[in-house]
């Protein structure tokens, strides 16, 4: 035998498990949303999302090569996942230059300057998103109407959770949130497409229950108690639910590997933690839409999650059976 | 106008208030500290490398101050200045202490010493050391995985990628002992520097026998005592099949350089020998 | 629903392509060489020199301490020299190595193949005759029998735990026992149960030995006390806290001994040279080695004398294939890689794998990326990807506050590690450093 033996320590097979197959799974989640997007917003749901991952990969690409002076490893999808997420976050109708920007933030000072993947404190995508809001407000915030009739669409409006507390009467059904025909952001359109890719995520074991439900629970019970006590539709569980990009968040940002605590308790704790703030947010905030807000606050606390959850250990409950 | 002094005194007395407060804890809770401390601290290379076997600057200070005598202690870091100037702020004679170097006993370089398997686990020689004898035939050689490297604060030795072996760098040596308690295989020592940089030591710690040494490696000490024979200050000893210098006894005379058949004896900073042909060992070793 | 471990666990291939295989004994060749140190514990003195006779069965190392187990000659013939060799430790350590000169066994060994049921001695006897044996956990971990089976002063077991998990992947040879020997485990279980004074004992095996959980439960029924139970495929099933909380859904506290829930485990293999060494006065100088992997071609299950180099049962499964680029002693989640084919089998040595180049290296680490896969996957609950962290920059305290010491070894972390990070490796060296930390403290306590 002319080649010589490899020696290394236990354990010698390995899973086959990779971080581009969890990337991967995470963007054949977001299939059906961006599905629902086209159908929506046609082109310009296309443009916005192509152009999106196309900043996240280059401006990754670049800073990684001439800044950092590593290997690149943009194929490893991460970048694409801030690039679609942001894409899924602002309207359809963005000016490309905000967008740019948001790309340049999210992969260039969020993510890279903390030390690539790995080691960001905040969601990219989360933090790029907040970005533009704040520096951005009203192209950030006027949403082209939905062109399902085939109507000339010139009109913007305001979302859901935007008439919730000025026009209630405006409301589109539960169904139309549910199945995603409401003005919005582009891929918070249908709460039905995300919970597929909910669905895949979790079949995939991409990532487990925690985060999502207890965030969708904390919302639906929280704003549920103070609808038993004043039924308006401000309160209405489903509408906080299926409206805004609560579900997107829930699914998707959230539950970002990177980002979010490491053990069972502490999921619990941070989806908790998020249903709360957003709801919050919501309800007595100036602004209308919390979740992303939420998102990064809890990012902020995932350290200290972390340091203060463990696992379930072996032997902690002695049970005589 | 009242609103800006009212402003102006409920803030200066919040002030006054906060520092009376802060004067009268700072009394109360005072630690009464020998002052010599913070001098003889001043006066430390402030590397906290832990070469002094003490825990950092601060307790190697305070175990100066405390101590009768310097004798025993010695900042490896500072050297003979440093503690100079520590006795001289004690009030104390300085122990002489002689400068030493950290030195890497193992030649076993890729042509020296093949290697016959690939090691494929973490980049860590305790790792390595723990998991088996080694990538090589030498289950006591340099396993090159850079533990010494990783543990120096000085950044005074590395591994040449060529040789694999770690190299020290004399002029940023401490010899604070970091890397001899990092190495898992006990190859690095603290010898004597020695005058202008002279050493003279056996390059191999193999304790096999003779032949099981050689066949895994050129350059490794057999304990064939013929330098024990050749020295004429009774400074090599032979235990386990493998030669030792006493560099206290060892009068850097280099006769039992040549008579070493494997080459495992160096000589490091020596003038060329003229009466015979050049050594090639010289050519293996530019620490 | 099958029962398994409550916490963790993964499920690699199974991939037990010589499960069909009946056990094949191997040619003995001209020497052999039998390493001293073939178990936990301190290695053994000596008690031949160059030129002495020997026979199978002949005492040839004695054990020192009480935690060590003798040697016996597992051939016939000459002793030609003590010197070292490589073991599957990697180092070069002392062993005897015997010249073969025909197949003459001591006398005192009952070779005939009668199945002996009966059996008289007391426990303390048993005890005896098993450490007179020199027997060793034979599941890999090789820690002492007798050891094992003297209860700690103050500590009383209650029930006998039999392992036929075989959780590797790979592995066959326990599968094999226990469609062969079967008669003959149950009986050594009903002398382990003697020597334990306890009257219960559960049989677990894994449910991809479905024909030797019903050739046990069949026999079974001749045997009160014994009762076999099925167990979901899960690895690592096979640790015995695992198998334990499995079975009778006990957890053994964390530094705690699996007495402390009043159970003691033995591996089938085990339990077979138990019986071997109480009814028919056998050492343990031969067992039952898995030679299996991709390329080879005969994958097959050898019954092997403790000595004969690893090259020579390679040979007997086909030879060792071209592509071969590892060779690991034991299963491939927790077997270690042999640095020479011509290592010896021990008493520990489970199987052969031969991995091919192509699987053989690791891919290289990436940064974590923070997944939790570890952590969901670790049967002790532990946070391995903070362990690993922890043991880089030695912060011993929060290492043992983290419970790095409950780590078992099994290896699921680096398994499943998306970033492929050496998890265990380092986990591996911090448990050692606070295991260490905490023997001195109690030395000086």
């Amino acid at each position: 035998m002319e080649n010589k033996l490899v020696v290394s320590p236990s354990p010698h097979i390995h899973s086959g498990d990779t971080i581009e197959k969890n990337m991967y799974g995470v963007l054949v989640a977001l299939i059906p949303a961006f599905l629902v997007a086209l159908y929506v917003f046609r082109l310009d749901a296309l443009i916005i999302t192509a152009l999106a991952v196309l900043f996240c990969v280059a401006f990754e690409y670049l800073i990684v090569k001439y800044i950092i002076k590593k290997t690149p490893t943009v194929l490893d999808g991460s970048a694409i996942i801030t690039g679609v997420l942001l894409a899924f976050n602002v309207p359809s109708n963005l000016p490309v230059w905000i967008l740019a920007l948001g790309c340049l933030f999210a992969i260039g000072v969020v993510k890279l300057s903390f030390g690539g993947l790995g080691n960001n404190i905040f969601n990219p995508a989360i933090a790029g998103r907040i970005f533009l809001l704040i520096s951005f407000p009203a192209q950030m915030t006027l949403w082209p109407a939905p062109d399902i009739a085939g109507a000339v669409d010139a009109v913007t409006s305001a979302t859901v959770l935007g008439n919730l507390k000025s026009n209630p009467e405006l409301l589109p059904s539960l169904q139309t949130m549910f199945f995603g025909t409401e003005a919005g952001s582009i891929g918070e359109m249908s709460a039905l497409a995300l919970l597929l890719g909910l669905g895949w995520l979790l079949w995939k074991k991409v990532i487990t229950w925690h985060i999502p439900v207890s965030i969708m629970a904390t919302v639906a019970i929280f704003t549920g108690i103070i609808y038993i006590f004043n039924p308006i539709p401000l309160y209405h569980p489903l509408i906080h639910l299926f409206s805004g990009g609560l579900m997107l968040g829930a699914v998707f940002m959230a539950t970002d590997y990177v980002t979010s605590p490491m053990t069972k308790k502490g999921m619990l704790i941070y989806g908790v933690g998020i249903g709360f703030i957003t709801v919050a947010i919501r309800l007595w905030g100036a602004y209308p839409e919390g979740v992303s807000f939420a998102i990064l606050l809890m990012n902020a606390f995932t350290p200290l999650i972390n340091n203060y959850t463990t696992p379930k250990r072996f032997g902690e409950v002695v049970k005589h059976g | 106008m009242s609103v800006l002094l009212t402003a102006v005194v409920t803030l200066g007395v919040i002030g006054a208030g906060s520092a009376a407060i802060l004067y009268l804890i700072g009394q109360k809770f005072k630690v009464e500290e020998d002052p010599r401390i913070q001098e003889v601290q001043d006066v430390l290379p402030a590397a906290n490398c832990g070469g002094c076997g003490f825990p950092g600057c601060a307790s190697f200070a305070s175990a100066c101050v405390k101590a009768d005598t310097l004798e025993g202690l010695n900042c490896p870091v500072g050297g003979q200045a440093t503690m100079d100037k520590v006795a001289r702020i004690l009030g104390q004679a300085a122990p002489v202490a002689v400068k030493k170097i950290a030195v890497v006993r193992c030649n076993g370089t890729c042509e020296h010493r093949p290697r016959i398997n690939l090691y494929d686990g973490a980049s860590n020689c305790t790792i390595a050391a723990a998991l088996y004898g080694g990538d090589t035939g030498c289950s006591f050689g340099c396993l090159g995985l850079g533990d010494c490297e990783a543990s120096c604060t000085f950044d005074a030795i590395h591994i040449n990628p060529e040789t694999m072996l770690p190299e020290v760098v004399e002029d940023k040596c401490t010899a604070c002992g970091a890397c001899v308690k990092a190495c898992p295989k006990d190859i690095i020592e603290l010898r004597k520097q020695g005058p202008k940089s002279r050493r003279i030591y056996v390059s191999c710690v193999n304790e096999e026998k003779g032949g099981v040494a050689r066949k895994s490696c050129e350059v490794a000490c057999i304990g064939c005592s013929k330098c024990q024979q050749a020295c004429p200050f009774e400074a090599i000893t032979i235990e386990n099949n493998l030669a030792y210098i006493n560099d206290d006894k060892c009068r850097l005379c280099r006769k039992c350089v040549p008579v070493c058949p494997t080459n495992s004896i160096l000589e490091l900073n020596f003038p060329p020998r003229k009466d015979k042909s050049p050594k090639e060992e010289k050519a293996t070793v530019d620490a | 629903m099958l029962k398994t471990f409550r916490i963790g666990g993964i499920h690699p291939k199974e991939q037990k392509v010589s499960a069909g295989n009946a056990i094949q004994p191997i040619a003995i060749p001209n020497q052999v060489i039998i390493p001293l140190a073939q178990h936990i514990g301190a290695p053994c003195q000596p008690v031949v020199k160059k030129g002495d006779t020997v026979k199978v069965g002949t005492l040839i190392g004695k054990s020192v301490g009480f935690v060590s187990a003798n040697i016996h000659s597992s051939v016939s013939g000459t002793v030609l020299k003590l010197d070292k060799t490589m073991d599957a430790s990697g180092y070069r350590r002392d062993a005897v190595f015997i010249k073969v000169e025909g197949d003459e066994w001591e006398e005192s060994i009952d070779r005939s193949p009668d199945l002996k049921k009966e059996c008289n001695l007391s426990p303390g006897e048993i005890l005896d005759k098993i450490a007179a044996a020199g027997i060793v956990g034979m599941g890999g971990a090789t820690f002492p029998t007798h050891v094992k089976l003297t209860p700690p002063p103050g500590s009383r077991p209650e029930i006998l735990i039999i392992n036929g998990v075989e959780c590797e992947p790979w592995l066959t040879s326990d599968h094999r026992l226990m469609m062969e020997r079967t008669e003959e485990i149950m009986v050594g279980t009903t002398i382990v149960m003697k020597a334990l004074n306890v009257d219960k004992a559960i049989i677990g095996i894994e449910n991809n030995k479905k024909d030797a959980i019903e050739k046990f439960g069949k026999c079974a029924e001749a045997y009160p006390g014994i009762s076999v139970e099925a167990l979901k495929v899960q690895y690592p099933q096979g640790g015995e806290k695992q198998l334990i909380d499995a079975l009778i859904g006990r957890q053994v506290p964390s530094g705690a001994l699996p007495i402390s829930v009043g159970a003691v485990v033995q591996n089938v293999g085990t339990v077979l040279a138990i019986y071997e060494a109480v009814q028919k006065n056998k050492p343990l100088v031969e067992r039952v080695v898995t030679v299996t992997g991709k390329d080879v071609k005969l994958p097959c299950n050898i019954l092997s004398r403790v000595g004969i180099p690893a090259a020579n049962l390679i040979d007997a499964a086909g030879g060792l294939p071209e592509t071969t680029g590892k060779i690991v002693s034991g299963g491939p989640m927790m077997g270690k890689a042999l640095a020479s084919i011509d290592v010896p089998v021990t008493k520990g040595t489970s199987g052969i794998l031969l991995i091919p180049t192509l699987e053989a290296k690791r891919k290289a680490m990436k940064d974590c990326i923070r997944c939790a896969k570890c952590i969901s996957v670790c049967p002790m609950g532990l946070n391995p990807t903070l362990l690993m962290n922890l043991t880089e920059f030695e912060v011993w305290d929060q290492a043992e506050k983290h419970r790095i010491a409950d780590c078992i070894e099994c290896g699921s972390c680096s398994y499943t590690c998306p970033a492929d990070r050496p998890l265990l490796d380092h986990i591996r060296l911090g448990k050692g450093r606070v295991n260490t930390i905490i023997r001195n403290r109690k030395t000086n306590a």
